[in-house]
């Protein structure tokens, strides 16, 4: 009887019986990795906005606080996104007439509040705080990156649940004393675990344990 | 262990009966075993019974595809039963599976001859119990699409499955198990898929079967390294017999609920598995052997032997029930000894009734030889210890948690008709599977045969 098998076969069945977990690894850090991508988390997506607002502009050539704007930071959830007035305070007297402010005029006029496009999108089961983070000295580039260099705003963190954690692990590595939570340009100290873990304690940061309970932030 | 009567036994008498029928040869048995495979043509018997299985297999995949769209609800669990069907026919089917292995791997260590005939459908047998054991966890989830949250894998969650919880031993324990049965079912069976490669007749299955017997040529060096990995195989499945079924009761054992927060679980669900298992063996093996011939390969000597194996498994459980009962009353725990009284005399008696019935008065026929030899009384006998160990399971989940701690929050559990298509229908699954199986593998091995026919000639009695 004929040979079914070329003897050629010994070899492709030998080498496919090793790629074969080769592959199977691979495969799995492509989707390990897709799922981290920026077309899963939206990170580093600009998007258009109905007005060409820059944060880049307001914050760095300014020099206007976080605050003048996202008036209620630290004291509430929600940072708090202006009325079109906080905008007409200063655009009532400068550009008046710039055709890229025509639409918050309109809203201005019309009491119709300009409708942005939400970047910043946590899902709806997690329960989110900005006063907490603010007060216990997280800084507001520490999640949303170097804002003062954004024309156009951008999410910069995944906002996946193991990012949230990388700090609720390890907070003493992120902390900054309160006047420098505004501060677009600080940067970690040499020795910032010693001063992080000195500010844990002194803002009363609760134990890694509390931080990463689950029904800390799933209520 | 022949029968001691007032006089002195012949030498005949005193042999038990053997493991292969006289007169075969190594020829004889290859012929036998492999025409049913290759050169038989498909009998109206196959047939039909296939297409009843499939027929079952399509109302499954039905009931699942429903489920899916509408959710567990269409089942009939609800707080405060949450584990209804699923999770009875779940340990169901994963206990049938433990006969295969024990048959395979500790038979195996331990050198008994007689497990040849049966080993390669036992091992089939596990495969497809497994895997109807598998579909009810998944499909009991309430999302069942995210079913891998319960792999350890690194999650853009940041988080690890919860590995104090019993369910998630359950992952690895079933993953584990499947994967190591698979593994050994295979390596059995690569030198009779040689066998069926060189003595196939048409092009398609000589290259099919030469794929799977993995370039098999039959050297000393391939059997000596085949026996070495077999052994290997062996040990490693050993201890699954008892692990797997270890892990699966303390799925309930681990829970504060009455009735399962006990330390006999483990090696009363052990043996429960065993039994089952057995008890699906027989079921299998006796129409097997009348449809295909094979009487002289499983012989009375192995229907003898699995009813043993029965009896002396079915032993156990029923001191695991005695001591259940005995423990509830004697550890004074109120809740305890009400789960047991419930379980007696409560809105579930028949069931409980029934499994003590089926797997405890029944099955003491088997103290004698002549019901062990007579074979559809054996039959009737390994159905009624197969439904026995389904209402045990049924008992155990729900019995337990329809009456809770707190009498608001007691309730009743019915099952819909969707509960019963997907029991139905994994049986279809399961039958599909082996019909599949005796049509296009080798149910006996071949291989293993030829070795006892040689060992049988060299004037080996056992």
């Amino acid at each position: 009887m004929a040979q079914i098998f070329h003897p050629s076969t010994n070899t492709i069945s030998r080498v496919s019986l090793f790629s074969v977990l080769f592959l199977i690894a691979l495969l799995l850090w492509l989707l390990a990795e897709f799922q981290r991508s920026s077309y899963i988390t939206e990170a580093n997506v600009e998007r258009e906005q109905p007005v060409q607002f820059s944060h880049k502009h307001h914050v760095a050539d300014d020099g206007i606080d976080c605050r003048y704007c996202h008036t209620s930071v630290e004291t509430s959830a929600f940072a708090g996104i202006p009325p079109t007035k906080t905008c007409m305070n200063c655009h009532s007297q400068i550009f008046r007439d710039s055709p890229y402010l025509e639409p918050v005029r309109e809203s201005f006029r019309t009491g119709k509040p300009v409708e942005w496009t939400r970047v910043h999108q946590l899902a709806d089961f997690v329960y989110f705080d900005h006063s907490i983070h603010v007060n216990k000295g997280v800084g507001c580039a520490t999640c949303h990156g170097r804002v003062d260099e954004m024309p156009l705003i951008r999410q910069v963190a995944s906002l996946q649940m193991e990012w949230c954690l990388d700090c609720h692990r390890e907070p003493e590595l992120y902390l900054r004393p309160h006047d420098q939570v505004f501060d677009m340009a600080w940067q970690p100290p040499s020795d910032q675990l010693e001063q992080g873990s000195r500010l844990a304690k002194l803002y009363k940061i609760r134990s890694v344990e509390e931080l990463t309970s689950c029904s800390t932030c799933h209520r | 262990m022949g029968a001691e009567g007032p006089r002195l036994p012949t030498a005949a008498e005193r042999r038990r009966p053997p493991v292969i029928g006289p007169g075969h040869t190594f020829a004889t048995v290859t012929d036998k075993i492999s025409t049913i495979v290759l050169t038989r043509p498909t009998t109206p018997g196959w047939l039909a019974g296939f297409l009843v299985s499939f027929s079952l297999m399509m109302l499954l995949f039905y009931a699942i595809g429903y489920l899916l769209l509408e959710g567990v609800g269409v089942w009939g669990i609800n707080i405060p039963v949450g584990w209804g069907f699923a999770i009875v026919n779940f340990v169901w089917w994963i206990g049938i599976g433990h006969a295969g292995t024990l048959i395979s791997a500790i038979l195996l260590l331990l050198n008994q001859k007689w497990r040849t005939s049966i080993n390669r459908f036992a091992e089939a047998m596990t495969l497809f119990a497994v895997a109807s054991a598998g579909l009810f966890p998944l499909l009991h989830l309430g999302r069942p699409g995210l079913f891998y949250w319960l792999l350890p894998y690194p999650s853009t969650m940041g988080v690890w499955p919860q590995f104090r919880s019993p369910l998630v031993w359950d992952v690895f324990a079933v993953s584990t198990y499947f994967t190591v049965s698979l593994l050994f079912w295979f390596v059995g069976l690569i030198p009779d898929l040689a066998t069926l490669r060189d003595r196939a007749e048409t092009r398609a299955a000589r290259i099919l079967y030469g794929i799977l017997a993995m370039g098999w040529r039959g050297s000393a060096m391939h059997w000596h390294r085949y026996q070495t990995a077999y052994l290997l195989l062996a040990g490693l499945a050993a201890p699954l017999v008892v692990s797997v079924h270890t892990v699966v009761s303390l799925d309930f054992a681990v829970g504060i609920i009455p009735g399962w927060h006990s330390t006999i679980f483990p090696p009363y669900f052990v043996a429960g598995a065993i039994y089952s298992g057995f008890a699906m063996v027989l079921t299998l093996a006796i129409p097997l052997r009348a449809a295909y011939g094979l009487e002289d390969f499983i012989t009375m000597r192995h229907l003898e032997n699995m009813a043993k194996v029965m009896l002396a498994t079915g032993l156990i459980v029923a001191y695991g029930y005695a001591m259940e009962l005995f423990m509830a009353w004697y550890s004074g725990n109120t809740y305890e000894g009400f789960t047991a009284w419930n379980r007696i005399v409560g809105p579930y008696w028949p069931a409980y009734w029934a499994l003590i019935l089926c797997n405890v008065v029944i099955p003491q026929l088997l103290w004698f030889k002549r019901v062990r030899t007579k074979v559809p009384v054996l039959f009737v006998l390994s159905l009624t210890v197969n439904l026995g160990m389904w209402l045990e399971r049924f008992v155990i989940v729900v019995t337990s948690l329809h009456r809770d701690f707190l009498p608001s929050s007691w309730g009743m559990y019915t099952a819909t008709r969707w509960d019963w298509a997907v029991f139905v229908g994994s049986m279809g699954l399961f039958l599909t599977l082996l019909f599949l199986f005796i049509r296009f593998l080798p149910m006996i091995s071949i291989f293993e045969m030829r070795e006892l026919v040689s060992e049988t000639e060299a004037g080996s009695s056992d």
